[in-house]
């Protein structure tokens, strides 16, 4: 397995749509280094798949409009970059896995292999890393099935297979698990924490399942009207009870906690121990 | 990062058992027909077609049916051809209508049904653009049912197709069934808001314009988020595409493209010039 390095830093970037009134994102400043999982979370129309974008280089050099500020990979400009570079670098699973797919191949494993054969890699290797991608996301079932035929789960799982087919070195994720259930979910973020610890894949994760994140991301940034309104490790800002003000809802072990102190049963550190020992 | 090698768009062809591909991707093709190269049964279904439109009188249509039925026995498509013969009612039977009743000029009248009356020669017009429509209809199945879609668009890549019209033919192509269980998605969701498409003809074209609107606005949409997910998998990537499956040629089939093509064509050009009088 590959082990990514580097960083992808965003410094001051302000981004605008072509044609837009208003800047999408305003002066956002995130880093993201090799093995890290940065979570990302906010209330709706904040911002977050256009910080998906910008981070990911496709706005502007894919959707166009106007990026102030930088955006860089190993200290390399993005907008410097051609598309084929950016999806080697960095790779970005969207929203809608059924637009995220090819629409031409007829297998799940051809689907898989579209990004390596667009690079032209060996046969063999294009074979590999496909079969590397089911293997990770427990989907090496799925590799006849057509893919036009998947449920939403199925695609959103076939769609990050992709993904991570390209093996890039930063992975941007937009709601990676908004149609799968619950064991898909815990699939999902251990792959991805996989990922992160042995090949030092850097993550940057936009999710509204805060349980998700509060296991898996290092740090969080609250993201809302364009802007990083609140930035730190985890568990301090996933923690945090203004979260619900944001439209965010905090975690389980952050409402339970809640709950427990409110209704003076604990104070917050009896019960931050008493939520700690299930994992013990 | 791997080197940039120049704008080579063409496909690299794998060696043969370099690598294991799993049987649902290699899908070796059985049969003689089926084992034939995508280019030379398009060729073939092309050239069916303009036979089948140019070619005056009966002999062109009836000789491509009999041919392409041939062809479909040994392809071992005959029976899936019968979906695609019903598909041609719709079209078939206003061309039955419209020549049988209206054909301008026609003076031997054969019945009547109210002001209306059938004549001879509309009857055989009717006949003939019959027969050329179900020869182009079977034609167009029997290459589809015999070659896989993405074979057809590796080979033209590897001909030297550009990547993207390549994709765009492809995505077409794909597209159409995908737009089928959409427009049933829609009318669903739209008879859940109350909406009427059943009964009468009036309210079935009522419920058109609320179906087609998210239809074209969903499908550009669509194309935009597709065309930003391409580019994310290195879609544009300046280098030699891999082929998962390596498609055999030869010069002999080379050789009937050729003949098979041009000779569709000459074909046609003698009976338009009237030098090669058919029935």
């Amino acid at each position: 397995m590959s082990v990514a390095t580097g960083t992808l830093r965003l410094s001051g970037a302000t981004y605008r749509y072509a044609g837009a009134r208003h800047d999408a994102l305003t002066g956002v400043d995130l880093e993201l280094a090799a093995g890290s999982v940065l979570g990302v979370v906010g209330p709706n129309e904040a911002g977050k798949s256009t910080l998906c974008l910008v981070a990911a280089g496709l706005a502007p050099v894919v959707v166009g409009g106007r990026l102030t500020g930088s955006v860089t990979i190993d200290g390399r400009e993005t907008v410097g970059m051609r598309p084929h570079e950016l999806a080697q670098r960095c790779g970005i699973l969207f929203q809608d896995p059924q637009a995220q797919l090819s629409g031409t191949a007829s297998t799940v494993f051809e689907e898989l292999a579209f990004g390596p054969c667009n690079l032209g890699l060996p046969l063999g290797d294009v074979i590999d890393r496909v079969e590397a991608s089911l293997a990770t996301l427990g989907i090496a079932a799925l590799a006849d099935r057509d893919p036009a035929r998947l449920s939403g789960g199925q695609a959103q799982l076939v769609a990050l297979a992709a993904i991570l087919a390209l093996r890039p070195d930063f992975l941007v994720l937009d709601e990676p698990t908004s149609q799968l259930d619950p064991q898909g979910t815990r699939l999902v973020g251990e792959a991805l924490r996989d990922l992160a610890r042995e090949s030092r894949t850097a993550i940057l994760v936009v999710e509204h399942k805060t349980s998700l994140l509060d296991q898996l991301a290092d740090r969080v940034v609250v993201i809302d009207h364009g802007r990083i309104v609140r930035a730190g490790p985890s568990a301090e800002v996933l923690g945090d009870p203004a979260l619900v003000e944001l439209g965010v809802e905090p975690p389980p072990r952050v409402r339970v906690r809640a709950a427990l102190a409110g209704a003076g049963l604990r104070t917050p550190d009896e019960a931050d121990q008493l939520l700690a020992e299930p994992a013990r | 990062m791997r080197p940039d090698p120049g704008p080579d768009t063409s496909v690299a062809i794998p060696e043969p058992g370099a690598a294991v591909l799993p049987a649902y991707v290699l899908r070796v093709p059985t049969g003689p027909y089926r084992a034939l190269n995508p280019l030379t049964k398009f060729v073939i279904a092309i050239a069916s077609a303009v036979v089948a439109f140019g070619v005056r009188g009966w002999t062109g249509p009836l000789s491509i049916l009999v041919v392409t039925a041939a062809i479909a026995l040994i392809a071992g498509v005959s029976r899936s051809l019968r979906r695609f013969v019903l598909a041609t009612i719709p079209i078939v039977a206003s061309i039955l209508l419209v020549n049988a009743f209206l054909y301008p000029g026609a003076t031997d009248v054969l019945f009547r049904v109210g002001p209306f009356a059938a004549t001879g020669t509309g009857v055989t017009v009717a006949l003939q653009a019959v027969l050329r429509v179900i020869a182009f209809a079977l034609s167009v199945a029997v290459f589809s049912l015999t070659t896989a879609t993405d074979d057809f668009l590796a080979d033209l890549e590897r001909r030297g197709t550009g990547r993207r019209l390549t994709f765009v033919i492809g995505s077409a192509i794909r597209t159409i069934p995908t737009m089928g269980s959409r427009a049933i998605e829609i009318v669903e969701a739209q008879r859940a808001r109350g909406l009427d498409t059943e009964g009468s003809i009036r309210r079935r074209l009522r419920g058109i314009v609320p179906l087609a609107g998210p239809m074209v606005f969903g499908s550009l949409g669509e194309v935009e988020e597709r065309t930003i997910a391409l580019e994310a998998r290195a879609f544009s990537a300046p280098v030699r595409r891999t082929a998962m499956r390596a498609l055999p040629d030869s010069s002999t089939q080379r050789a009937l493209r050729w003949v098979v093509g041009l000779g569709s064509l000459v074909l046609v050009a003698v009976s338009v010039a009237g030098r090669f009088p058919l029935p």
